[in-house]
């Protein structure tokens, strides 16, 4: 079995991160709203969903970093300087690769942002 | 010049070649002129009309003004300011600021992409036609005093109130529900377009960066106004039919609006932003005469806040009482977004250090606009953050943002946008000295109206105040900025001026007048044919690095230099390569677009007066217009199987499935009414998650019925996975039968569907349980008659001999509906029969 995937061509492999951000941001955002309206009845603490939600954020991250390692790959484990604007192959792939790669970096720092709550809010207050 | 050698046609040859070109695309004289669908008229028809309502809206504006320059004002009652400032934000907002991008893009993308055509011309006319029929109706609505006047964002229950709302609620959500068909139908034809219609030789990392930030914005609408669809369809059945959504009493939720207006409206303000900002990545390396620095960054940028923009939402409901943990989640992404928008600005910044820097009148709008920018960016992140909110919620700090954000980020670049490109459209420039009065008094004027209205909101007043008492410190702020709002239109009055005044002394200029180094340059704006010949292109700025590209295109020496069948052709490429894979031939001019958006339109504005005879008649009107513009201009089957194109090379001319651009146009469109489906979902659970009991004891559908109509749906869909494997099989008796019995088992799955909430006598008007069981039922049971319309289609074309198993596109298109309504129909009966009884 190999540990990574083949490389893929394709345009979608561009919005891995970011579609990792998303999911990870609608997966906090809807399970606080839910357990906020339903504390209540809820079968689990405050405490140990914020818990959750780190270990899906600690997740998320590592999607992110996979996705990152798979970019850095594809621009050749950046080997070739930018503007990648040959009108070859090679350099298509490798103007994904970097495009890929910077937008793990942002999708990264915004998880990273969206979690602050998560270190700093212990209640539903509202 | 390329890598295959051609003999040189003679002087003859290439006239005949040119003869039949403009004879093929050739707009029509006289009335029929407005029948055109060639991407230059559209894009004009939609500019012009698009500026149109700007002023109107920008007259409005001043009129507000006026009423607030002098406290104790009584030059406007009341209603009609509440009318004013409504429609001001409403038309700027969607007839302006979202229009006015898919006119640009319509007119500049296919020369810029080196295509002749977009792959749906007719869909833009048909946008275009919608588009303006419901700016007319909407706009309209203010001289017989029955304008929407609740807010451009129509908060209910003050807009669900008919009393106080009168019909301007129901002018509002139908007319730009209508609107909103057109922009759906600008993004599937942009996504496609960008994808599948660029020349031969653009790959991904060559593509204009215009290219990239339309392609992501189309993505964006996509995903943004499907929501606001989904809204207006449960604000108007209460309206219409009293069926409570947002009324509290009978355990609807008015913020269940908010939610759905502004999962639309936030991600709207990059829909506008971006195109605006994508302009400038075109007009700035052209002034620094180099390549942009960072293209990669760019595309960064433009994706990053395609994403990002989708999780800011909830930063206009910070003041609604939601957790704070809530509102922290969207306060991060709202800091998050700054990143990605920064970007985009220093790269602009590094690219004019890096090159040699041209002062021009684009140039001046561009970086007046950006600093304008700027500093609205800059209270974003303020109000972005949830305790200063709290202070600055619905005041005039907020106006002054927004107005800074939207006027800098986007009015500004698009006149800069008007200067660069107004060439283009009649071969000469438009005035310098002009252009520079028009940009002093309008970045002072702005400013001046602007600015103090920071500081007049944080000394508390509110917005959409008609007016205010003398004593409390607003007043000096309120006649600096009216003062200043009649500055700042002195400026655009300037730019109306010197874009109509008679240019025909002026002489005509060499094509391409600032030196830029992208193909919408090669347009030529005497002939209608778009490019003469369709090249290859080798660099990110082909004219700038391909010598002799200009000449070879226009003597014909590339692809597609001729029109040999008398129809309109472009080339399809491969999404990432972009290898020639097809000749497609796109719709020529037609009146049936214009029938079906008339008729269309008068389905919605019948709606609006509660006039259902003629609602219906506008209705059948539509689909037979509909069905006549498919059934004569799409999956045409070609006489011949394959086309010459030039150079050596020979192309299909008819392909199906995930080869044609019409599967991905259906796939597009799909991806949209997904979303507008996932949002009603969301309304669903949104009442689940905010009562105890969210039935509130009212009768369920039952279980059985939604079951049933569930196994129906998917033995339908099963019928149709058979249709298409025995027609490519040809044997077209099967293949009609299948499609039958399919049609057959969609109608019992219909009623199978109606018949638990009727049968459980649920009362949609009782309790918004009931009511929203009925409106997902009703969405599945709508789409499904649309799956039959479909299926009857296919059979009609069978019978017609115009389907076979070569020529397969409808059936494969209507498949690929098959298999989004079988997951809505699998995912509505699932839950409404299952989640009462396993929560």
């Amino acid at each position: 079995m190999r540990l990574f995937p083949k490389e893929v061509e394709s345009l979608w492999t561009l919005f891995t991160g970011p579609s990792i951000w998303a999911a990870h941001f609608l997966g906090c955002s809807i399970a606080v709203a839910v357990y906020c309206e339903k504390a209540g009845e809820a079968p689990i603490t405050f405490a140990q969903m914020r818990l959750f939600l780190v270990l899906i954020t600690l997740l998320a991250l590592a999607g992110i970093v996979l996705s990152a390692w798979l970019a850095w790959r594809q621009w050749g484990f950046g080997s070739g300087d930018p503007p990648h604007d040959a009108p070859t192959r090679e350099d298509r792939l490798l103007f994904q690769g970097f495009a890929t790669l910077l937008l793990s970096g942002l999708s990264f720092v915004a998880v990273l942002f969206v979690a602050v709550p998560l270190v700093l809010i212990e209640a539903c207050q509202p | 010049m390329t890598d295959v050698s051609v003999t040189e046609l003679s002087r003859e040859e290439r006239e005949a070649q040119e003869r039949e070109l403009r004879e093929v695309w050739r707009t029509p004289s006289g009335w029929r002129y407005w029948t055109s669908v060639n991407n230059t008229e559209i894009g004009l028809w939609y500019g012009a009309a698009a500026f149109i309502f700007m002023l109107f809206a920008g007259v409005l504006a001043l009129l507000v003004r006026v009423q607030l320059a002098v406290p104790e004002n009584r030059f406007l009652s009341a209603d009609v300011f509440n009318q004013a400032f409504t429609l001001h934000g409403t038309v700027m907002m969607f007839l302006f600021a979202v229009p006015i991008f898919e006119a640009v893009a319509i007119f500049l993308l296919p020369s810029m992409l080196g295509a002749r055509e977009l792959p749906f011309p007719r869909l833009s006319a048909f946008g275009f036609w919608s588009f303006a029929l419901g700016g007319v109706f909407v706009c309209g609505s203010i001289f017989f005093g029955a304008a929407p006047n609740t807010g451009w964002f129509m908060y209910p229950p003050l807009a669900t109130d008919k009393e106080y709302s009168g019909i301007g609620a129901d002018i509002w959500l139908l007319g730009l529900s209508f609107i909103e068909v057109a922009s759906i139908a600008a993004a599937v034809e942009l996504i496609v377009g960008i994808m599948k219609c660029r020349a031969p030789g653009m790959r991904i990392n060559m593509m204009p960066l215009f290219a990239w930030y339309l392609l992501i914005v189309a993505g964006m609408i996509l995903f943004a106004f499907p929501p606001l669809i989904a809204g207006d369809i449960l604000f108007e059945m209460e309206r219409m039919f009293d069926w409570p959504f947002f009324d509290a009493e009978r355990g609807g939720d008015p913020l269940l609006w908010q939610h759905l207006f502004w999962i639309f409206g936030h991600p709207e303000v990059y829909i506008i932003f971006l195109p605006a900002i994508a302009i400038m990545a075109m007009i700035v390396p052209t002034f620094a005469q180099r390549p942009i620095v960072g293209y990669s960054w760019i595309v960064l940028a433009a994706v990053g806040t395609g994403f990002l923009s989708f999780g800011l939402w909830v930063h206009h409901m910070f003041t609604t009482g939601l957790p704070q943990i809530s509102l922290a989640f969207f306060s991060a992404a709202s800091e998050a977004v700054a990143i990605p928008t920064g970007v985009q600005i220093f790269v602009f910044i590094a690219t004019l250090l890096a090159g040699r820097v041209i002062f021009s009148v684009p140039m001046l709008f561009g970086a007046g606009g950006l600093a304008i920018f700027v500093i609205g960016g800059l209270t974003g992140v303020m109000v972005a953050l949830v305790p200063f909110d709290w202070q600055a919620h619905d005041t005039y700090f907020v106006v002054a943002h927004l107005h800074y954000v939207l006027i800098g980020g986007m009015l500004f670049p698009v006149v800069a946008g008007i200067y660069y490109y107004y060439p283009l459209i009649n071969a000469r420039r438009l005035s310098d000295r002009l252009g520079k009065i028009a940009f002093w008094l309008m970045f002072v004027g702005f400013n001046v109206a602007f600015f103090p209205m920071h500081l007049s909101g944080l000394r508390g007043m509110p917005r959409r105040v008609f007016t205010y008492p003398a004593d409390i410190g607003w007043d000096w702020f309120n006649l600096i900025s009216t003062i200043g709002a009649f500055i700042f239109a002195a400026g655009v009055a300037v730019v109306v001026i010197d874009v109509v005044r008679p240019k025909h002394r002026q002489p005509k200029q060499e094509m391409n007048p600032w030196n830029a180094g992208t193909l919408e340059w090669i347009s030529e704006p005497e002939e209608s044919w778009g490019v003469r010949s369709i090249p290859i292109i080798k660099s990110r700025y082909p004219i700038w690095d391909q010598p002799g590209l200009l000449d070879d295109i226009k003597a014909g020496r590339y692809y597609l230099p001729d029109a040999q069948d008398g129809a309109r052709e472009t080339l399809v490429t491969s999404v990432l390569d972009a290898r020639p894979l097809q000749c497609l031939r796109v719709g020529g001019t037609s009146i049936l677009t214009m029938v079906a958006a008339f008729s269309l339109g008068g389905v919605f504005i019948a709606l609006t007066f509660h006039w259902w005879i003629l609602t219906l008649v506008c209705a059948v009107l539509t689909i037979a217009a509909i069905i006549a513009w498919l059934w004569t201009g799409t999956a045409e089957i070609p006489r011949l199987e394959e086309r010459d194109i030039g150079l050596g090379k020979t192309l299909p001319l008819y392909s199906s499935g995930p080869q044609s651009v019409g599967w991905w146009g259906m796939f597009i469109t799909m991806a949209g009414d997904s979303t507008a489906y996932a949002s009603l979902m969301f309304g669903y659970f949104f009442y689940w998650t905010i009562h105890d009991d969210f039935t509130a004891g009212h009768a369920g559908p039952g279980i059985g019925w939604p079951i049933l109509a569930a196994a129906l749906f998917v033995f339908a869909w099963f019928a149709m996975l058979l249709a298409r494997r025995v027609n490519a099989a040809d044997r077209p008796g099967m293949t009609r039968a299948a499609l039958i019995s399919s049609a057959l088992l969609t109608v019992a799955g219909c009623i199978a569907g109606l018949a638990g909430p009727h049968f459980y006598a649920m009362d949609p008007t009782a309790h918004v349980y009931p009511a929203i069981v009925w409106v997902v039922a009703i969405w599945t049971v709508v789409h499904a008659a649309v799956a039959i319309v479909m299926q009857a289609y296919c059979l009609a074309r069978s019978l017609a001999g115009r389907m076979s198993a070569r020529h397969d596109m409808d059936l494969q298109n209507v498949v690929l509906y098959w298999h989004f309504l079988v997951i809505t129909a699998i995912t509505s009966f699932g839950v409404l029969g299952l989640f009462p009884a396993v929560r």
